[in-house]
């Protein structure tokens, strides 16, 4: 009576969550991490996936086992319990297997940690600064540099006015770079400890006041990438999107002659506005 | 040592305790303790509930609809606060208070007066921390995790929410003396270590954990107050300190903190299992070496909460191989638990629902525990809904479905009556549903990108919220009929047996239920 209910219940449980799940993949819902536009994203895609498969298939011996128990040895169906409480050997074997398993993870993380951390040689060093509650980026050998700000209307946020389709993830001058080159970024910050992440690009870095992390990345493909502050960083945390506009080599040259035309217009009238006082 | 008390007892008559509110105000009595400290959790396990609520309500659509940004952080910092330090530790106190000395056939605890004063610091903490919420600024909303500079941007809170963390620091660090204290002095002849039960195998373990950590924590905190009012600079990279060093001593204090709030659960479930199973329990001393290398390894794994601060290479890898490790005597555990499960004759009563429900759904919370160990992938899934998810599955229905487990299953010896089982069934069916409702959907947030901490967040996000807030309200709802159950046993049901379950073994359950006030006067034999 009561397993029969309990098993009722159970395949209820299991249809309504493959149902959910069926639902998602129709209503194109994001369910994964996404592989990203660079080697290493792809690398930190494949590890994610590769470590998921093994849990999973882990997941399913163990379960398995439980299951088979649950449904086999069960009072109601006349078990009479053994009374077996320890086998040397198996115990040895469920320790030994894991560790190899471990060892089968640990050995392609560990080669591309190592390549993430290898930063020389890039072609291009952008400096991130998080404040509270925006991004400066400066490119410290082009000599320009600029805020980069939530541009999502209060409206937007109130629901006074229509979400649009980047709702909360576009900002007023986003961060633009070169595809194809190393890219060396380094994150720090003006106040409190940000995090600066980009899903497409495979990883985050936090931006911590006083100190200056280094990271790179090579862009293969061009594109406007999103991201947000991913380290709690006070009231206006949830609203200090990144955006990565990614453009060929040419588009980016012709921006960077456009942005230093502009900076060297303001440096002009600040130090014009300096010899009037 | 327990002659010298039963004939103490004898001398002053006390069978009986005195009346009226004085009796728990100045209780000495393990029971008594153990009752005031599971009420306390469950009022705070409500509170820290409606906070909750509050956040998934707030996140069932995006825009922001109820509250405002700053009052959202101050939710998540208490809710996180409330239930670490108010719900499931305290909890596990209680549960240590009612059992240990039954377990091990002693009179009480081994330091009484003490037992009594680590209780009533807590209402107190917690009256001083939920006030911080009205003061000028509100209260803390930096997250649970207290990071500098960030924490020292709150308002007239701060001083006060510092104050908290120590009461509650130094109310567990007696808790955990005592409990120490009890064990080793205390057991009845003929109980060895290598005889005790799991549970308290397990307590053990954690009450050394508690006494190494809780004061660094105390020392974490007390720098930040040192920083932000007497001109100190540990913290502050202006004056020559680190903000990331906090983060260091915080998580030195933080991941063995986690495994505090497992690991008396462990002890739970393994008592649990083979009395429904009606078989001993599987590879009983590996249960307690897996135990304690978990608490070795939880000293040396910290700094896999902060693989993206920009460790050196060498260090993101020794964390990382470290963290990995954890997994094979977690492993061991699980594996234990099925076998004892296989050829078992099994029932499924509350207790072992809750107990099975444990195994699966914890050992899903240790696969992503595993995914985030990965130092490159975890760059991708740290500070998302993916570790919002990692935690809530080892924590609700792993520490909690423990504790709601450990409460069906003891309530009928506590109390001298059976709960109502029907009740149970339902309130288990209602929780397992709602708990995976709740969190399985917050994996494929955190994967597809959201950040966790957010009020607010970008529309592709919106389904999987929306399916997490239902969730959340059927299983906060849900957890009415737990409390209303509760309350219906002590107040009166169907007769328990002094045996309560078929399957059970061990001292507790030679006692008449309800047990008399004080028991194992004169010390029994154990064989
Ligand atoms: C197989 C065992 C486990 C492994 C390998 C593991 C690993 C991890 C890792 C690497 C993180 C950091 C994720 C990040 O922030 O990027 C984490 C976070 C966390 N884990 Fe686990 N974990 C395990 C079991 C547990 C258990 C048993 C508990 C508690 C009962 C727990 C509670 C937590 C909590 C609370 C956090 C988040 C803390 C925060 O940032 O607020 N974990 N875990
Ligand atoms: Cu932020
Ligand atoms: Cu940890």
């Amino acid at each position: 009576m009561a397993t029969n209910r309990i098993a009722r219940a159970g395949g209820m449980a299991l249809g309504g969550v493959l149902l959910a799940w069926g639902a998602a993949a129709r209503a194109d819902f994001a369910l994964n991490m996404t592989p990203g536009v660079t080697a290493i994203s792809r690398e930190v895609y494949d590890l994610h996936m590769l470590i998921f498969w093994i849990c999973v298939a882990i997941g399913c011996v163990v379960f398995g086992v439980m299951f088979w128990s649950i449904y086999h040895h069960r009072k109601s169906r006349g078990a009479v319990p053994a009374q077996f409480h320890e086998s040397t050997v198996v115990e040895i074997v469920w320790t030994v297997v894991p560790m190899l398993i471990l060892i089968s993870m640990a050995v392609p993380a560990t080669k591309t940690l190592v390549r993430m951390a290898d930063a020389s040689e890039a072609e291009l060093t952008i400096k991130v600064t998080g404040y509270q509650w925006r991004w400066r980026y400066d490119y410290l050998n082009e000599g320009i540099g600029f805020y980069s700000t939530l541009s999502t209307p209060q409206a937007q946020i109130n629901a006074a006015a229509a979400k649009d389709e980047h709702y909360l993830l576009a900002v007023d001058q986003p961060l633009v770079v070169p595809v194809g080159k190393k890219i060396r970024i380094l994150t720090t910050a003006a106040d409190v400890i940000h995090s600066w992440w980009v899903p497409a690009l495979g990883w985050k870095r936090d931006a911590i006041p006083g100190f200056i992390n280094e990271s790179w990345t090579l862009i293969e493909q061009p594109g406007v990438y999103r991201g947000q502050c991913a380290e709690l960083c006070g009231k206006d945390h949830g609203f200090m999107p990144v955006v990565v506009e990614a453009l060929p080599e040419a588009e980016y040259r012709q921006w960077l002659a456009k942005m230093r035309e502009k900076n060297g217009q303001k440096t002009a009238q600040t130090t014009s506005g300096v010899k009037t006082l | 040592m327990s002659t010298v008390s039963s004939s103490h007892d004898l001398e002053h008559g006390h069978a009986e305790p005195p009346r009226g509110l004085t009796r728990w105000l100045i209780t000495t009595n393990h029971k008594d303790i153990g009752t005031l400290y599971l009420l306390f959790s469950l009022t705070m396990f409500f509170i820290g509930g409606a906070m909750a609520l509050i956040i998934r309500a707030e996140l069932f659509q995006p825009g922001l609809q109820i509250v405002d940004p700053h009052f959202f952080n101050q939710m998540t910092t208490m809710h996180a606060l409330v239930m670490i330090f108010g719900a499931v530790m305290p909890a596990f106190v209680g549960l240590a208070n009612w059992l240990i000395p039954m377990m091990i056939g002693a009179p009480d605890m081994a330091l009484p007066r003490m037992n009594n004063w680590s209780f009533w610091i807590m209402p107190f903490a917690f009256t001083l921390l939920l006030s911080t919420l009205f003061m000028p600024g509100g209260g803390p909303a930096g997250g649970w995790t207290l990071y500098p500079p960030l924490v020292l941007q709150t308002g007239q809170a701060f001083p006060f929410v510092i104050l908290a963390i120590h009461m509650m620091g130094a109310s567990s660090i007696m808790g955990a003396i005592n409990i120490i204290a009890t064990i080793l002095n205390l057991r009845a002849p003929g109980m060895t270590l290598m005889k005790m039960p799991l549970f308290v195998w397990t307590w053990l373990i954690t009450a050394y954990l508690l006494i190494a950590v809780m004061p660094v924590l105390a020392g974490a905190v007390t720098m930040l107050l040192t920083d932000k009012f007497f001109g100190t600079s540990f913290f502050n990279a202006g004056g020559g300190g680190d903000p990331v060093m906090f983060q260091h001593i915080f998580w030195f204090f933080g991941h063995p903190e986690v495994y505090i709030m497992i690991l008396p659960a462990f002890g739970i479930i393994s008592m649990i299992i083979p009395t429904f199973a009606r078989k001993p329990l599987f590879g009983y001393a590996s249960m307690v070496y897996a135990t304690a290398s978990i608490a070795f390894l939880s000293f040396i794994v910290w700094a896999h909460h902060m693989f993206t601060v920009g460790m050196p290479l060498a260090g993101e890898l020794f964390f990382m191989y470290a963290t990995m490790l954890i997994a094979v005597p977690t492993g061991v555990k699980v594996f234990n638990w099925v076998s004892t499960m296989w050829r078992g004759a099994m029932t499924f009563e509350t207790p072992m629902l809750f107990a099975i429900a444990f195994v699966i759904l914890f050992t899903i919370g240790g696969f992503s525990g595993l995914m985030l160990a990965i130092a490159p992938a975890d760059f991708q899934y740290h500070d998302t809904y993916f570790v919002v998810a990692h935690f809530h599955y080892v924590l609700v229905p792993g520490a909690v479905f423990s504790i709601m487990a450990a409460a069906y299953y003891w309530l009928p010896k506590w109390t001298g009556h059976m709960y109502d089982e029907k009740l149970g069934k339902l309130h288990f069916w209602l929780s397992v549903i709602g708990v995976n409702v709740l969190f399985f959907p917050q994996h494929f947030l955190g994967l597809a990108g959201m950040p966790r901490r957010i009020p607010d967040y970008a529309l592709q996000f919106t389904e999987f919220n929306m399916i997490s807030t239902v969730g959340a309200f059927l299983f906060g709802f849900s957890q009415l009929l737990f409390a209303y159950n509760v309350i219906q046993t002590i107040r009166g049901g169907a007769k328990a047996t002094d045996q309560v379950w078929e399957g059970a073994h061990g001292l507790e359950w030679t006692l008449s239920s309800p047990p008399p006030y004080h028991t194992f006067t004169t010390a029994p034999e154990v064989k």
